[in-house]
This record gives C-alpha cells, structure tokens and sequence, in this order.
C-alpha cells in the first residue's frame, strides 16, 4: 500500500510538523492562562468599582492581544498540515479525528473571536456585566478549544472507541463518548491545562517583578502577583497531580514511553524512579553499556507511580523489543508479551491480508473474503508494525525523552517554591525588599516555557515512531510529496515564524516599558 | 433524534453544512477584498487608519470561518481532505502563508517597535487580500474542472499533476472563478465601507471604485458561469457508481433541481441590486443584499457541484477515481454525531450576531480613532 519509504520525506514532514506545532505552543499556553487572571482581575474591578482593577485589567489584556494574533497565525497551519503534509493519516483515522477538530472550531473558535471583539472594542459600548461575561467567555473559549485538540491527540496516543471497516481502509468511530473521555485524554486536558496556569501565573509575576524592581506601578504590580501567586500556587498543586495521572496512563498504555522516559533499559521489579542522572550517551538497547553514567534515585516508587505496587515489574526498552515478559491487558488477564520481530511478523500477516480481502472483493469470492477477514482480524492489533522492518525502530530517541521529562518535573517542583516564597514575602509586605527573588521571578519566565515545551517532547517524541500506537507509524502516515518540497516549506515556516516572533517580543517588551496607561490602552 | 436518517441522508445533509460554510466565507472575503483597497480608498494616515480598524474588527471572523470550514470538511468528507490538502500541495500552503501573515498584521502594524515597521504589515494585508481571494476561488474551481490524482484500492491518494497544484492555477477557467471572487471581494469591501464609515473624504471616492470593481467582476463571473453551463460534467451512476462524462452536466443540474436554480439567480439579482442600489442611490444597506445574494449564489454553485449524482471533486486522471459525497463521506456513526453538533450552529449563529450589533451601533469616524479603546 505504500510504495517506496522516503525516509528523508518522512523526516522533513516530522521536522516541519514539529517545528510548527512548538512554534504554536510558545504562545498558546500564556492565552489559556493569562485570560483567567484577566477575568479575575475584571471581575474584581466591576464588584469594586476601583479604577486601578480596571488599569490592570487593561494593560494585560494588551499583552494578551500581542501574543493572541501570533498563536492564531500559527495555528492556522496546524488545522492543515494534517492535510498536507500526513494525507494517508488523514484518510486512516479521519472519520474519528476529524470530528474533534470540527468542535473545535464551532465550539470554541467562534466564542473565542466573538467575545474577543466585545472585550477589546466594546470598554464604550455594552454594559460593565455584558463585558465581563464576555472577558470570562473568551477564557472559557481558549480552553475548551485546548480540551478539543487535545482529544484528538490523546485519541492518538491510545486509540479507542473505534473499529477498522476492512472495505473502506480505514478506522471509524464506534461510540464517541469512547473517545472523548478516554482516561488519556481527560489527564491530558488536565495536565496541559493546568501547565498553562502555571506559566500564564508566572509571565504575571515576572513582568510585575520587573515594575517592583523599577519601582514603577507599585499597586498593579502587588496586585498582580497575588493574584497570579495564588492562582500559580493551586495550578500548580493540580499540576502535580495530573502529571502523575499522565505518567499512570503512559505507564498502562504506552510502557516504551514510560522506559524512555526514565532512560530504564533493562526492567526491573520494583523499580526505582531517577531524581537525578545520566543516561550513558551513545548506549544501544543490546550492548553492555551501563544504562546511566550515574543517577540518584528513589527506590521503588517507579513501579508504585506507574502500577500502584511497590514491587511491579516495569518493562525497559530491550524487554518491550525483546519480548517474554508477563504483563495484565486491558481485560485484566495474564500475558506474555510478543517480541517486536514476532509484532512485525503479525503486522505484516494483517497488511498482506487486507490486500489479499481486496482482491477476493473483485473477484466477489466470499469464502476467501471471510478467510482473509479471519487473518486480518486476528492480527490487526499489530497492523502499525508490518510497515517496519527493523526492530530497533520502535524506541524512541530516550536521552531526548529522558532529559525532557526530568526538566519537566524538577521545573514543576522548583515553581512551587518560587509561588510559596514569593507569596509569604507579599503577605509580610517586604518582597520589594528582596531583589534576589525579583530578579528569579524574571529569569523563571522562560523556564516556564521551557518546562512546557519539555512535556511536549516527552509526549510526542515519546511515542515514536507511531502517529497512532501501535496502528500508524509516521512512515505510513505521510503525504507521497517530493521531500524538497517539504524541505522548502519547512524554511519558508522557520523564516516567517522568526521574524514574527522577534516582532512579537519586541512589541511585547515595548509595551512592558510603556506599562499601564491611565484608563488602560 | 438522527437515527433513523439513512447514510446517503446524512452525507447530503452535510453536503449543505459545507456548502453554506463555504458561502459564508465567500461573503467574509469582503476582508481581505478591503485590504486589497487601503491605498486606493485611503489618501491620509487617518483614513487608512480607519480603513484597517474597520476591517479589523471583522477579519477574525472571515479567518475563524476558514478554520471551521477546514475542520468540517475534514471531519464530513475526509477523502477530501486527504486527497486534496496532500496533492494540491503548494496552492493550499500559499493559500495558508497568505493568511499567516494576515493574523499579526493588524495587532502589529500600529503598534511601536514592531521590528518590520507599518509599510510591510501593509503589504502582508494586500498579499493575503489578493492571494487569498484568488487561490481560494481557485480551489474551488477545480470542484468543476477536475484534478489529476488517482485512488488505489486502500483509498490512499496519488497526485499526478506534476506541479503539486500550481497547475490548477494556470487553468484560465480556474483563474476567471478566481479573479471573479477577487472583484466580488472588493465590491463587497466598499459595500461594507459605505456602510460601516462616516468618513467624506473615504466615503467620496467609494462610488468609482464600485463601478471599476464591479465591471471585472462582472465579466470574470460570466465567463465562468457561461461556460460551465456548456462544458461536459461528472456524472456517476447512483447504482453502479460509476463516474462518466456528461454533456452539459451542470446546466442539467439547475434544470433538474429548479429551486437550487432559483437560489442561484435570486442571488445573482441581489448581488446586482446591491450593487446598482448603492451606485444610483446614497443608502448604506446595499452590503446587505450583496452579501446575502453572495451566499445564496454560492450556495447553489456548491449543490450544483455535488448534488444529484455528481462528482464533487473529479479526477481528470483516472474518472473512477472522482471524489463523491457518497464515496468520500465519514462513517454513518460520524456523520450522526456530527449532526448533533450541527445543532449548536444557529446559538452559534446568535450570539454573534448580538455581539456584533452590540458594538456595532456607532459608524467608525476619526474621533473614535482618538479614543482610549484598543485600535489597530
Ligand atoms: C509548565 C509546564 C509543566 C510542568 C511544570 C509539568 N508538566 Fe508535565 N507536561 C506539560 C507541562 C508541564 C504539558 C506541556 O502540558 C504536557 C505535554 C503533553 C501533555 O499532555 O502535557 C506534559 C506532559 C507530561 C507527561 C506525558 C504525557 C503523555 O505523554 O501523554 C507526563 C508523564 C507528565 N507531563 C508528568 C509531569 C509531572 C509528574 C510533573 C511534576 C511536577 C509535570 N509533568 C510538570
Ligand atoms: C502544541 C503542542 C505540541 C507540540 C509542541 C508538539 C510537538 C511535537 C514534536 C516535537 C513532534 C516531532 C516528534 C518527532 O518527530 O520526533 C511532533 C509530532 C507530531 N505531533 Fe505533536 N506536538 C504538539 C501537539 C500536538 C497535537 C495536539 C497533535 C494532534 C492533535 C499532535 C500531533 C502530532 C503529529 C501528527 C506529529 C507528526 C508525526 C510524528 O512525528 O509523530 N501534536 N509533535
Ligand atoms: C496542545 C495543543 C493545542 C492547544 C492547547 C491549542 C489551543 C489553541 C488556542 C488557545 C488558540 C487560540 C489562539 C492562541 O493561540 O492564542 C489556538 C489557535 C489555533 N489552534 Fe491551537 N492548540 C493546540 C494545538 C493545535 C493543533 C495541533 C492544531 C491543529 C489541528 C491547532 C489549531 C489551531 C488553529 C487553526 C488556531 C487558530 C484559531 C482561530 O481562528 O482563532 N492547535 N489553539
């Protein structure tokens, strides 16, 4: 069914998907997080009646509006690419992941640009409650466009709810509800959502340290660190424990991704989970190598995070590809895994009896159909694996994933902090006092963003190399398009989402300078 | 609710779901059709100024349609979306550069410190007016003219045209649907000025800038129109589903389904009133009835594309391999779940529809530019 594998098409469509997709993610979490603590502060200033609420409501609402027109400039290629650039994808799963992003854009597109429109043009012309709501819409707007991709993303990271229809090629939907809350994609909506606060709290409190450090705007800048400390402090709470969720699910569902993720190449029962370490660079699944140059770590609490007991065996790289471990499936029942040449060989046995079900179609012979059918349905549960041929090709690049995972969290833990102290300074009114922590809160601004792009890399380089576990690999999925042309495209992307990022932060900065007007902007 | 509703039902239905969303986004380019006349209608700072924050209000609106008209497409018709977005590579990615650009310029193009300065936001608003119109109107065209792809049996997509969809660009019927909504995406902007500005010196020069627009548009629609009502089109056998040539294909569809004719000329009629309404007399609503008379024209130009066992998307390369709404539909379960979403679309429908009058209720002038409200 495919022809040939170009392995440099492939490679320029992932690079290009992923440059895209991080780009959008630079502005996409302050938008989910930064409208909340704009509807706070509104509120407030329409149950006071203060004008300074009203000042403050305004000046980050300029900054939202920057950083908004650039996350819907790089959005806009991402709704496409799906299209362009993973056609085969589009056409294997469309019938179910389509559907999520059509909500998308009525659900939540079309409130969020409505209400937009009201918040920023209509200070003059609908009433102070009309207003607020619509401030509070374009919150509730941004995220349940967040809960919407994400659906769609966690469907592809443990595809559910659906069933392959042999005549159409394809995979279609049997029950939604399946799909949309998917334990996946719930702690996937949580989590993210979640990191977003937790940023959006921080580019508050930073931004407001930089006043209290010019001793400029006193009173917004106080008010907005309460504001975004206590807002960051409960995300962040949550945060820890949705991400916990997330590495439950990844655990249960995706045990190649908990193993890169902990750089854990021979399983273990109880396994411990690494605070600190490093992976030994260049090591291979099937050498002798030790796994880490050195590492501290907790004992056992890996096999307890990711299995509930203490003592349970967790999978590492050379057992998954290796096979002959004992594992629970969904249905709670003892197995014993396959190897990863075995999973090939079926995958392999399901893809050649699809064809063979085609051709007996044509030739309308029923009893072979049914045979084929047999085959196919006996093995379409590896269907991803038979377009592989090496069996080293199902790990995932694990020191990438490895290190983004613990910069993930050891960022998480390091914000709490941040929000705690900085809190208690405010409270004990002498955080102008402590320059030190002011300057942290600004140098933390972009550690939050790279603690968000980590979790992305953990995710989506994680499961490689599947689009759709175990059913698609990137391979299969992408558009038969010369790879220069991608090539070309993927410049044209680096170059034009350059030069408007450096525009974005050279406006933003400018308007940080500028700070609150009276009566706001 | 649904349920008893047959496959075929469904997949007509939301034959009509994408048919509207596409008319709407025709009578939307009125956006980008101003932004292709900032220069033109605009002599001082101020009145570009107005112009842009006028437009500014809307574009969002016009680019949100776009995405969801994406969205659904993908979602009701996904051989469509596959076929089409993978093969006509390079037009769908200039179409999507195009409205990249567009999305910063406004917030951008005022604001001090902006790294490209005013002039290239400017120009970021032209291209995406002119590309954008032109290319999409493009696209559209080959529903009627055809591409070169083919389907294999797994129903994954081959593009045989050798330019990745550049080509498409090159046919002079394409180009004519195109160049058509390029001068109705302009009409319809001074429409929507007239309307929308009490500026004299913007409002003085709308008048002429109606009758040169008008007169290319006019021309480039009738070209199209005409021809297609005299070409060979797509038919496929509703039992066998095979795809043939058929003589005067889609001139038959009008005369076989006469209340779609009826759409199709009552909107061409209100185009023209809109028009001649606003060139003969000074009222401010001929916006309306254009607009209107757009989505209805449009509309119909969509149900002759696909309704009434025709090919909607047909391969010139190899006939059977032609895109139907039949035969690149989503599953019976999907179309039934998104039909449920469907239902949101009128409350959709009706908030913006209330806040836009509220904020709407004042013409933008010189003195609101001055005033402390967020402008572009
Ligand atoms: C400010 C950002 C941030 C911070 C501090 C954390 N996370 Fe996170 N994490 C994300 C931002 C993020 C994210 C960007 O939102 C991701 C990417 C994909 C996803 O679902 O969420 C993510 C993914 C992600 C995944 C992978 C999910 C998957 O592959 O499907 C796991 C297991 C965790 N996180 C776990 C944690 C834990 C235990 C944390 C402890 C403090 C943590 N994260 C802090
Ligand atoms: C906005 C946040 C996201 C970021 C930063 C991100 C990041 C990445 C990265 C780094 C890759 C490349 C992995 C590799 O090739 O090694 C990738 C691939 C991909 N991701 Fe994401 N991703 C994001 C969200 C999503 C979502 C929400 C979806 C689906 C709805 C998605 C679908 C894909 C697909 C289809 C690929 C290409 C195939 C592949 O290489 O796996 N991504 N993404
Ligand atoms: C974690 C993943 C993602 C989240 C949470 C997310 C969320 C958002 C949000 C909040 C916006 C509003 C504009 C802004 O960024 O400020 C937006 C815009 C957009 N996003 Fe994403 N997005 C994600 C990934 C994607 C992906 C994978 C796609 C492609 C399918 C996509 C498509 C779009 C589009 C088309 C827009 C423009 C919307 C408009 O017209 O208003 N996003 N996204």
């Amino acid at each position: 069914m495919i022809e040939h594998l170009d392995s440099a098409l492939v490679n320029w469509s992932r690079a290009q998907f992923a440059l895209t997709a991080m780009y959008h993610w630079l502005f996409v979490p302050l938008t989910l997080g930064i409208t909340f603590i704009i509807a706070f502060m509104e509120t407030l200033y329409v149950k006071t009646g203060d004008p300074e609420w009203k000042k403050a409501t305004k000046f980050w609402m300029t900054l939202f509006g920057i950083n908004f027109a650039i996350g819907v400039a790089t959005g806009i290629i991402l709704e496409f690419e799906f299209g362009t650039n993973w056609s085969n994808y589009s056409w294997f799963v469309g019938d179910i992941f389509g559907t999520p992003l059509a909500i998308e854009g009525i659900m939540a597109f079309f409130m969020e640009s409505t209400f937009i429109a009201v918040m920023f043009f209509g200070w003059n012309k609908v009433s102070k409650k009309f207003h607020l709501l619509s401030t509070w819409l374009v919150a509730i707007g941004s995220n349940l466009s967040a809960l919407w991709i994400l659906v769609a993303n966690g469907w592809m990271q443990f595809p559910t709810g659906m069933h392959f229809n042999p005549d159409m090629a394809r995979n279609e939907m049997l029950n939604f509800w399946d799909v949309f809350l998917s334990p996946v994609a719930i702690n996937k909506f949580l989590h993210t959502i979640a990191s977003a606060y937790v940023l959006a709290s921080i580019f508050v409190i930073g931004v407001s340290a930089w006043y209290l450090l010019k001793g400029r705007e006193h009173l917004m800048a106080k008010r907005s660190i309460i504001i975004a400390g206590v807002f960051g402090l409960l995300s962040s709470f949550f945060l820890v424990y949705t991400g916990d969720g997330s590495a439950y699910q990844v655990a249960q569902k995706q045990p190649m991704k908990l193993a890169a993720m902990e750089g854990l190449y021979e399983g273990t029962t109880g396994a411990g989970l690494i605070v600190l370490g490093m992976p030994t660079p260049g090591k291979e699944y099937d050498d002798n190598q030790d796994e880490f140059v050195f590492k501290l770590e907790i004992p056992k609490l890996l096999s307890f995070l990711g299995y509930g007991d203490t003592e349970a065996f967790v999978p590492g790289v050379k057992d998954i590809v290796e096979g002959g471990y004992e594992y629970t499936d969904e249905n709670g029942e003892k197995q014993i895994s396959l190897s990863a040449i075995e999973k090939i060989e079926k995958g392999k046995l399901a893809i050649t009896a699809l064809s063979d079900y085609k051709k007996a179609q044509k030739l309308s012979d029923k009893v072979k159909q049914e045979e084929y059918l047999t085959i196919f349905n006996e093995n379409f549960r590896f269907f991803g694996y038979g377009f592989l041929n090496d069996p080293k090709s199902i790990i995932p690049n694990v020191p990438l994933t490895f290190y983004s995972f613990h910069i993930m969290v050891g960022l998480g833990f390091y914000f709490i902090l941040l929000f705690v102290m900085v809190l208690i300074l405010i409270f004990r009114g002498d955080l102008i006092d402590k320059k030190w922590i002011l300057r942290l809160a600004i140098i933390t601004i972009p550690l939050a963003f790279i603690a968000s792009m980590s979790g992305w890399i953990v995710a989506e380089v994680g499961r490689q190399p599947w689009t759709i576990q175990d059913l698609l690999p990137t391979v299969a999925s992408v558009s038969q398009i010369d790879a220069s042309a991608v090539q070309i495209t993927f410049w044209l992307f680096t170059i034009v989402f350059t030069a408007l990022l450096i525009a974005e932060l050279k406006i933003m900065f400018k308007q940080i300078k500028i700070g609150p007007k009276e009566g706001g902007h | 609710m649904f349920e008893s509703l047959s496959h075929l039902a469904l997949q007509q239905y939301w034959w009509i779901i994408i048919s509207l969303l596409g008319a709407i986004l025709v009578f939307l380019l009125f956006v980008q059709g101003g932004q292709t006349l900032i220069y033109t209608l605009g002599k001082t700072d101020m009145q570009r100024r107005i112009l842009v924050n006028s437009l500014g209000r809307k574009w969002e609106f016009t680019f949100t349609t776009l995405v969801t008209f994406g969205g659904a497409f993908f979602a009701s018709f996904p051989l469509f979306y596959s076929t089409s977005f993978g093969g006509a590579y390079w037009v769908w990615m200039l179409i999507l550069f195009a409205f990249i650009i567009q999305a910063i310029s406004y917030e951008y193009r005022s604001k001090p410190n902006n790294f490209l300065g005013a002039k290239t936001f400017e120009v970021f608003l032209f291209i995406n007016g002119a590309l954008g119109t032109i290319l999409l109107g493009t696209a559209v065209a080959t529903f009627f003219t055809g591409s070169e792809f083919s389907i294999n049996e797994m129903n994954f997509s081959k593009w045989e045209g050798a330019a990745r969809g550049l080509e498409l660009a090159l046919n002079f019927h394409n180009l004519s649907l195109g160049l058509a909504v390029f001068f109705l995406a302009r009409v319809l902007a001074i429409l929507y000025f007239i309307n929308n500005i009490s500026e004299e010196g913007i409002l003085s020069r709308t008048k002429k800038q109606l009758i040169y627009n008008t007169v290319p548009f006019l021309i480039f629609f009738l070209t199209f129109v005409i021809w297609l009502m005299f070409i060979d089109g797509f038919a496929y056998d509703p039992v066998s589903k095979n795809v043939t040539y058929e003589s005067y294909k889609y001139l038959h569809n009008f005369l076989q389904m006469p209340l779609v004719l009826i759409i199709f000329l009552v909107g061409v009629l209100l185009v023209l009133f809109g028009i001649g309404k606003s060139i003969l007399k000074a009222g401010t609503t001929g916006v309306w009835f254009a607009g209107l008379g757009t989505i209805l024209t449009v509309f119909a130009l969509f149900l002759i594309a696909g309704f009434n066992h025709t090919a909607f998307y047909p391969s010139t390369f190899d006939l059977q391999s032609s895109l139907t709404i039949e035969n690149a539909s989503s599953s019976k379960y999907t179309l039934k779940a998104m039909t449920y979403v469907s239902l949101m679309v009128p409350f959709v429908i009706a908030y913006i529809w209330y806040a836009w009058k509220s904020i709407n209720n004042k013409k933008i002038s010189a003195e609101e530019m001055g005033e402390d409200i967020h402008v572009y």
